[in-house]
Parts: structure tokens; sequence; C-alpha cells
């Protein structure tokens, strides 16, 4: 079974917003009709946003670390919105594992927006209908397009590669590899929604060289005869070339 | 949570309905039985079924305020086998059918004797419409009571006490208003649904601080360290992700500050218990002013109570939006 993700480094994230732009960029023009922006340029600006980027401040000054946290719709394996939702407008794809709203079913009763722990899901007000997060279903089927643009908009937005996106069942995609070699986790691992969207932590900018790193751990009897004579027309340093 | 009022006056509305329906039959078994007079058909039991038809009507019109999309309800009965609010979209108009036959059987005084019991009572088909509607208005008290209990992170609502509080103080509410009726119908029996709706009240009232213990004792699954998982006794929100509000900093806040939800939840301790018990045993002999106050009260304090019911589920996407900036 294909499970579709996004993973994020929250290492590399700088709060930029790129991803929200392109996002609100490419959801408000497509085939759905836009997220409703209010108020725009008055005092109390609002609208339907699929993505934000929130800050944390860690620690206690002077020893703080930044968190940027991009938040968006987890696509959880075991989606809580979906069951309650009285009209089967909300829905889980078997074939790929997007949560996705169809519009032209939902009541917008926001009852699924309660049974999120994440508040993943705004209500656009205009339009009176629950919006999510749709992983931009849209573009990454979209044979018209080159492979390399057929991802989520904000993937194809961040500057800095903080979104990888895959399919996180297949244990050898780039989003699998990052999940286990990385660190990666899932948000309010205590409700068991088991969230497809993974974060990968801060990690610490030193290297840390330990001694044995600096030593030959190969060799711990310096016995350099014991290795396998090389040829004559060989090379002969070991360790800059093969034999 | 945001309390709503299309769903304060929904729930408040069909709860007193039910419960006057529940009154209604509980007098007939009864009566059934011998154990109270028999009040008479017309007066009593069709008027009562119009007024109950009206409560739950009042409340299936207010809910529909709830809804971005009206004319698409009829799509909420989709859903039943997973999803509570599916099942009370059926069980609602369900309840009404029935209601409504149980009144039109005892407005034509449609009691021919179906078949005896054991002990020699008759069944008549008001007794078999009054056993569906009570199983339907338990089922209705059910489904409204789980579309709350069963979202299992609002742990405020996530327990057995929500069903049970929804049941006592529809209940309550219900008798109440039976009382006050009867003293225009069948003042015979105003004596007996006063002393119950005493007796529910204060069950409702043993209920409902019952939850309020719970609920002041919960220490919340989520922190913010899970929500974002960074595991660090110091984390402080800088930014939202916007600088006005969202639908998330509107639908999940109450807006209002701890002292008021302190009073209300006063307001409604003393409004749906204390006054309403001390008028209906005060109003037990008859008294229709006395009763009639009762039930309003009651009904001020139910609106007062689902108030708070809602304000003080503490949801989990909470914790992603505690500062503006």
């Amino acid at each position: 079974m294909t499970q579709l993700a996004l993973v994020i480094d929250l290492n590399v994230c700088v709060g930029c917003h790129a991803c929200v732009t392109s996002c609100k960029e490419w959801n408000t023009s497509g085939s759905a009709g836009p997220m409703v922006d209010q108020n725009p340029y008055g005092v109390d600006p609002t609208g339907t946003f699929f993505n934000r980027v929130q800050t944390f401040e860690i620690g206690e000054f002077p020893n703080t670390e930044t968190l940027h946290f991009p938040k968006s719709c987890l696509h959880c394996e075991d989606p809580p919105c979906v069951p309650v939702c009285p009209t089967g407008a909300s829905y889980k794809r078997p074939e790929d594992g997007i949560v996705l709203v169809d519009y032209d079913k939902c009541i917008a009763c926001k009852y699924c927006s309660w049974a999120c722990p994440y508040g993943a899901r705004e209500l656009d007000e205009k339009q009176q209908v629950m919006k999510k997060c749709t992983l931009c279903v849209d573009r990454i089927y979209d044979m018209t397009m080159v492979p390399d643009d057929r991802k989520p908009a904000c993937v194809k937005a961040c500057p800095t590669s903080a979104r990888l996106f895959g399919d996180v069942h297949d244990p050898e995609s780039v989003v699998s590899k990052a999940i286990r070699e990385r660190g990666g986790y899932a948000l309010m691992p205590e409700w068991g929604t088991q969230p497809s969207n993974h974060y990968l932590p801060r990690r610490k900018a030193q290297i840390r060289i330990h001694v044995d790193e600096l030593e030959r751990a190969d060799n711990p009897l310096k016995v350099d005869g014991l290795l396998p004579k090389p040829g004559k027309n060989e090379p002969t340093l070991d360790d800059a070339t093969t034999w | 949570m945001h309390p709503a009022f299309s769903v304060i006056f929904l729930t408040t509305l069909i709860g007193a309905g039910q419960g006057l329906f529940l009154a209604m039959f509980t007098a007939q078994s009864y009566a059934a039985f011998n154990l109270l007079p028999q009040p008479d058909g017309h007066a009593f039991y069709a008027q009562g079924s119009v007024i109950v038809l009206v409560l739950l009507a009042l409340g299936l019109i207010a809910s529909f305020f709830h809804l971005g999309h009206p004319e698409r309800a009829w799509r909420a009965a989709a859903k039943w086998r997973t999803s509570w609010l599916s099942r009370e979209v059926i069980v609602l108009p369900a309840f009404m059918g029935v209601v409504f036959l149980y009144g039109v059987a005892h407005w034509l005084d449609f009691r021919p004797t179906l078949m005896t019991l054991p002990s020699g009572q008759p069944v008549d088909p008001t007794a078999i419409l009054g056993v569906a509607g009570t199983i339907l208005a338990f089922a209705l008290f059910v489904c409204t009571a789980m579309i709350y209990a069963c979202l299992k992170f609002l742990q405020e609502w996530h327990s057995p006490l929500t069903v049970l509080n929804y049941i006592l103080l529809g209940g309550a509410s219900g008798f109440t208003l039976a009382a006050a009726f009867a003293t225009a119908t069948a003042p015979q029996l105003v004596s007996f649904f006063a002393g119950w709706a005493a007796i529910i009240t204060v069950l409702g009232l043993i209920g409902r601080v019952a939850s309020l213990y719970r609920n002041a004792r919960l220490k919340p699954k989520s922190t913010l360290q899970t929500a974002i998982g960074v595991k660090h006794p110091q984390i402080a929100q800088k930014a939202q992700g916007f600088m006005g509000g969202s639908f998330n900093t509107r639908e999940f806040f109450h807006g209002k500050a701890p002292q008021v939800l302190r009073s209300i939840k006063w307001l409604f301790l003393v409004a749906t218990f204390l006054i309403p018990l001390v008028l209906l045993l005060a109003g037990m002999s008859g008294a229709a002013g006395i009763l009639a106050l009762a039930f309003v009260v009651q009904y001020l304090g139910l609106l007062a109570e689902r108030w708070f019911f809602f304000a003080q589920a503490n949801h989990p996407q909470n914790l992603y939006y505690r500062s503006i900036a």
C-alpha cells in the first residue's frame, strides 16, 4: 500500500513561509475554487490556508534555540476526522493514503475539525466547506508536468529542501530513509492517529571526532605485513586508492 | 471550544422534548398498572405530544444554523456506521415520527387491545408506540452525547458521565415541563411529575458535579512538547504563522476570562438544580405558576450548563495557538 506523505526537516527550515505562499498560490488557483481571503488589507485579515509556519523559542534567554515549525494536515494512517464525518465528505484514499474532503458533499458541520487533534482543518468561510491540505493531489498526478514538478507546491517552493515528499510505506523511498536515518518522529503520538507526515529533529551543528576515527580501527595490532601484498603495477597508498 | 448557540439550543430543546415524552409514557405505564389515575388522552397525551414535537422541531431548526450548507443536510444520514452525528440525524426524525403517531393514536383514542400481558393488562397501540418512542428517546440521548463523548482527545467530554448527564439533564427538564403542563391538563399527576422531576434533578446534580470534579483533575495528555516533538521543558511560542485570526483561533477558544467561566459554572449549578428543586417542592401541590417558573429557570440554567460544557473542553490544537504575534 502506498502512503504519500511529507517529511519536514526542522533542522534546515528557516521559517521563510515560502511553502505557505506557494501552497496558497497553487491551491487558490485550482479547480476546487479559491481559498478565501477576508479583509486582506484591513485591520483583522483572515483567510483559509492549508499550511502554516509557526515559530517557537526553546530554552531560556540567552541559551535559546529558534524552531520554525511548518504545520499542515498529517494525513494520518488512522485519521480520527474521517469516521466522524456524517456525510462521507471526508475520506482517505485507499490507493495513496491522502485524506481529502469532497467539497460537494461537505455540509460544514465542523465536526471533523473538532475531531482533529492537530487543528489541521480550516473552514472556508466564504465557500462554507471544510478545507485542508490535499498533498497537491491535482499536481502530483498531472502527467502534463515533467516528473520533477509532480510534487506538492510546498516541496517545490522550499529553498532549503526542508520538505521531502514520497511514499512512507516504501522502505527505500527518500522519505522512509530520512525517517529511519535521521530520527523522524510523529506529532502527538499519544492519540494513536499514526500521522504519515514526519518531522526530522533539530541537530547540533558540531562535529565530534572520536579517537578511533583518527586511528585505523581495522588494524589494531599495527601489523601491516599481514595485509595482502599489492601487485607490482598497483598503486600502493592503501587509504587513497584501491587495489 | 467556542460554544455555538445553534448546538446549545439543539441539545437543550430536544433534551427537554425527549424528557417530556419519557414523562408522559412513564405516567401512561403507571396508569396501565393502575398505580396512577388515567389522565384524559386528548388533553394530556395528544397536546403533550404536540409540545414534544414543537421542542424537537425547534431543536432541529436550531441545528440547521450550525451548518454552512443546510441544503445538503440530508446527506448527513449517510455514514451511520461510523459517525454518531449521522446516527443522531437518523434517530431524531424517527423519534419525531413515533411521537407524532403516539399523539395521533391518543387524539383519535385508537386503543384496541392488541394483546394482553400475563398479568392481565391490555396492550394497545399507544403502549407499543410509547415503548418504541422510549427506546428512540434514549437512543437519541446516547447519540447526542456520544457525538462529544467519542472524541477521545477532548478529555473533558470523553467520559461515560457525558452520556449520563445528557440523559439526566434532558430527563430533569422534561419531567419539570411535564409537571408544569399537567397543572392544566392532568392535575392529578402534578405531584407525580414534580416528585420525579425533583429526584432526576438531584441525580443530575450528582452526575454533573461528578463530571466537574473529574474535569477539574484532568491531566492533559498532550503538551506543547508532544505537539511539536521537542523534549525541552521550556518552550514559548513566538509566532502562530499569521497576525490576524484564523478558523483555529475562532472555533476552539471561548475567548472569555476564567472569572466568567467560573461565574457561569455557579450560575448553572444554581439555576439548573437548586432553584428548580426548591420550586418543584414548593409547587408539588399544583401551583401552575411556580412549576412553570421552575421549568423556565431550569431551561435557562441548562443553556448556561451547555455553554459551560462546550467552553470547558480544551482542544489539543490550542497548544499550537498559545500566543498571537
